[in-house]
């Protein structure tokens, strides 16, 4: 039986039908909503390419069922800034270089995100601590911690 | 799932023009050129030249001035595509942002061969940058004609040729929608580097705004009209024999489309992507069991009971054997290196489409090239009626999966109409892309009375190769059709030093099977085969007290490799060391040491000096690189910065393949089927790296994307030892070797 349900993503409503509720967020985002921000990397809540903020919290969206997301507000990487109103993460990544092949970086950017909201200023320790949950296999990771201390000074 | 909400069309941005019978590729800036590959599926273009030998077959421009370099050569995300349009912009004086580039697609780019071994600049830019200067003199002969001026009275500026007088033709006007109909001269003159204003420079990489915004096209995003999802259903064990397949329970799935078989091969489409996943997992098949791998913990002796079908000698200088059976001193050591996978993080994910007996096949493949012709073979067509095209996907580090999901997309889709996409899980990733084969290395070395080295002699343990660098497609051996046998890559590159000792031998026992089968991973064999090299030179400097630092200089004879040792030890301030712990470094729990290695790639190319330092945790057995020195010397550097960030990748990526990585397997199958069960560097761990760049502009420009990964192991290793006193002959370091290490010191 299909459900539909209205979710809320980067601040526009969007009505999805799904058959199975059980369906993870992640692929409604990238095949109903058509967002490519959020990435299917395990899909076990293992490596974090698929963080989206969901009432404010980062969460793993391969891991959560659309129908646990109705009516919360979802934000993706695509909602928090574009080309030319770049979030001062978004900036500071372009700034620090801070991608190789950049199949992580939007759980990265959405991770720090999540730091930055609860710690203004966050040492180099502890933005590694909160990224521990993220993978990234390119060896990104030195620029990455950069990045995320340039986008808290800016910030600041 | 609601079918008319599902994924929109891709093919809205580009248009292809055709102007003066050569085919122009117009873009929107910065944007990738997928939807434009996918238009000239409908196969109406004029032919593009596609040879090596002409300067169409890498570079149009067109009516409006802007420039198209056509590379064979792909961005694995290692910043090769920026690299390579600061290469044409510089020679052809044109700026960054009037350049495009198409990468690795059979019908548009030449064959450059795989995007392997770090040549994509000391090959593929090279090769870009003849073209753009042949294709620069020949604007500036024809501008020359018409203005009736001599050619060496002009010069070129800003996309356009100038005269003296200020007169300028842009190079649209000259060329603009033509073809050059021009063989690359092999002999053109290039640019003086003392007058690059691009080539040099940290330029930007182009496409880093759309990847931090969400806006960047990744294979994963691909989507076409129509396209259904297929996931694949794999065997329980590594030889699965396919008996019933019960899909009942797979058809009550709203959204399913069709169970598809093919020999030991099992699939099933649905219309849209979570319908395919909840009809994989409601598929109820029978396997044979299968229970051929050798038990984990027998792997070493497996190995060296292998059958070899061929040994390799790989260096003979003088007579080592003869002269290590008469050697007043010898020492011996074996090293080893377990079973890796690649670890993208993106599981591999493929579209294919049949068109009329054609096949077309969207993949994130580092050799569309090689992989047409495997799907030819597979198919048994001609390699003309398939076009594959790269689009970038998760870093694949070698030879992963995105093959045998663009031959999955392919067998699957050729019982469709429509386009079908497959997207792999992650335990299909983790159990079933080949693997980095197990390396084994006996060395020993002879000593004379003065403690001199006479006599390096290694053997190494590993699987054969066939001539051409290729994986066997998972999909056509599952499905009974036909296969081309897997290479491990060169492994056995690096098995000869480059020390200058009197005598050395090296072979290496091709073995007639391995576990799993083989393809090369990031710097394959020369990963493996440096880290034996360069533990065991710091075990003959250690046994002659000699600081292994200066015992490496003076066992060169290499002006470029004593610099680059130089500069490391200036850089990471290296104090001499005669053994371990000689400068009582740590206290407590936590012992501190400092390890040194070196490589010149392949014996020929771009050199690398490495200082690591480490904490090792001797409760725990924990060790933590807390930093990394690099000398790098890769002749002329095309983008500093992007040079920076592969060495610092390198680093991370190999410092995690030392530490933590081995893949775990049962008799059946791999037991490692995640991030769970097979862990890699988190960000606490990951070092910093510190870096200095040799940089040599009247040199030929040679590649980073893979040596600095070579003496990681190996570094790491000795700065375990210098913390320590214990020898880590084995990768992973795991704190169980260490702890046992340390019982034994």
């Amino acid at each position: 039986m299909a459900h539909t349900y209205a979710l809320r993503v980067n601040g526009r409503t969007t009505r999805v039908t799904v058959d199975d509720p059980d369906m993870p967020l992640l692929y409604a985002l990238r095949n109903q909503v058509g967002l490519r921000g959020p990435q299917f990397g395990c899909g076990l809540g293992q490596c974090g390419a698929c963080t989206v903020q969901l009432g404010g919290q980062a969460v793993r969206s391969c891991s959560v069922p659309v129908s646990a997301a109705a009516g919360k507000p979802v934000t993706t990487l695509e909602g928090i800034g574009d080309a030319g109103r770049l979030h001062p993460l978004q900036q500071a990544f372009i700034d620090e270089q801070a991608v190789q092949c950049g199949y992580c970086i939007n759980g990265m950017i959405m991770q720090a995100k999540a730091l930055l909201e609860r710690n203004r200023s966050p040492s180099d320790e502890e933005i590694r601590a909160a990224l521990a949950g993220n993978l990234c296999r390119c060896g990104t990771h030195v620029r990455i911690v950069r990045a995320v201390k340039r986008a808290a000074s800016t910030m600041a | 799932m609601d079918a008319t909400g599902m994924d929109s069309p891709s093919i809205d941005r580009r248009t292809f023009l055709l102007a003066g019978g050569a085919m122009v590729v117009s873009f929107a800036s910065g944007a990738s050129t997928n939807a434009a590959a996918a238009v000239a599926a409908k196969g109406h273009v004029a032919p593009k030249s596609l040879s090596l030998s002409e300067v169409d077959g890498f570079l149009a421009i067109g009516a409006d001035g802007r420039v198209t370099v056509y590379s064979g050569k792909v961005d694995l995300g290692t910043g090769v595509r920026t690299a390579l349009m600061q290469i044409a912009a510089e020679e052809l004086d044109t700026p960054l942002e009037r350049i495009d580039v198409v990468q690795g697609d059979t019908l548009l780019t030449p064959d450059q061969g795989a995007t392997i071994s770090s040549v994509s600049i000391s090959r593929g830019g090279v090769e870009v940058r003849r073209a753009a200067a042949t294709a620069r003199a020949a604007l500036i002969e024809e501008s020359a004609r018409r203005w009736t001026l001599p050619a060496a009275s002009l010069s070129t500026q800003a996309g356009a040729v100038v005269a003296a007088d200020g007169r300028r033709l842009a190079y649209g006007e000259l060329i603009g929608g033509r073809q050059f109909a021009l063989k690359v001269d092999a002999k053109v003159r290039t640019k003086d580097p003392a007058t690059y204003t691009v080539v040099g420079k940290p330029v930007p990489r182009v496409d880093i705004p759309a990847i931090v915004t969400g806006r960047f096209e990744f294979m994963h995003d691909f989507r076409l009209p129509g396209m259904l999802h297929a996931r694949v259903v794999r065997p329980p064990t590594m030889r699965g024999r396919l008996g019933e397949v019960d899909d009942s329970a797979a058809k009550r799935i709203p959204g399913y489309v069709a169970t598809v078989r093919h020999g030991n091969f099992l699939a099933v489409v649905a219309r849209d992507e979570w319908a395919s996943i909840r009809a994989a997992r409601a598929l109820r098949a029978e396997w044979a069991n299968w229970e051929g791998l050798p038990a984990m913990d027998r792997l070493w002796d497996e190995v060296r009971r292998t059958p070899v079908l061929r040994d390799e000698v790989t260096q003979n200088v003088g007579k080592a054997p003869e002269v290590v059976e008469k050697a007043a001193r010898t020492l011996r050591a074996t090293f080893d290196f377990a079973i890796h996978t690649h670890g993208s993080i993106g599981p591999s994910c493929a579209v294919a489409q049949w068109t009329d007996g054609n096949l077309h096949c969207w993949s994130a493949s580092q050799q569309t090239h090689e992989l047409r012709r495997q799907l030819a073979d597979m198919f048994s067509l001609p390699a003309e009626q398939v076009r594959c095209s790269y689009i970038e996907g998760s870093g694949c580090y070698g030879r992963n999966g995105h093959e045998d999901a663009a031959a999955d997309a392919a067998l699957i889709a050729r019982s469709f109409k429509q386009p079908v996409r497959v997207q792999w899980s992650r335990a299909d990733e983790h159990v079933w892309d080949p693997k980095g084969p197990p390396t084994l290395i006996d060395y020993v070395a002879a000593l004379d009375s003065l403690g001199n080295v006479v006599a390096w002699s290694s053997e190494a343990w590993i699987p054969a190769g066939q001539s051409v660098s290729r994986a066997t497609l998972v999909a056509a051996e599952h499905a009974g059709m036909p296969v081309d046998a897997s290479h491990p890559g060169s492994v056995q590159n690096h098995l000869a030093i480059q020390y200058r000792f009197p005598n050395i031998r090296s072979v290496a026992h091709r073995l007639a099977h391995t576990p799993f089968r083989p393809s090369w991973i990031r710097t394959p064999g020369r990963m493996q085969n440096t880290f034996g090299n360069e533990v065991f030179i710091d075990e003959l400097a250690h046994a002659t007290g000699v600081d292994p630092l200066m015992f490496r200089i003076r066992a060169l004879d290499d002006r470029r490799g004593v610099e680059a040792l130089e500069r490391v030890a200036k850089l990471a301030a290296w104090q001499p060391r005669g053994g371990p712990n000689a400068r009582g470094g740590g206290s407590g729990d936590v012992l501190r040491g400092r390890g040194v290695s070196y490589v010149k790639y392949e014996l020929v190319r771009t050199y690398v000096a490495a200082v690591a330092e480490v904490e090792v945790n001797r409760k725990t057995g924990h060790v933590r690189v807390t930093r990394f020195f690099v000398a790098h010397d890769c002749g002329q550097i095309i983008n500093p910065d992007g040079l920076k960030n592969q060495i610092e990748g390198n680093v991370v990526q190999t410092a995690s393949r030392a530490l933590f990585e081995e893949l775990r397997f049962d008799r059946s199958t791999v037991t490692s089927r995640d991030w769970a069960t097979y862990p890699i560097l988190r960000f606490p761990d990951a070092p910093d790296v510190v870096i200095d760049l040799i940089d040599r502009p009247r040199e030929a420009p040679w590649g980073a994307g893979e040596p600095t990964a070579a003496v990681v192991p190996s570094a790491i290793s000795n700065a375990i030892f210098d913390a320590t006193g214990v020898r880590m002959r084995s990768v992973p370091f795991t704190p169980a070797k260490l702890l046992e290490g340390l019982r034994r010191v």
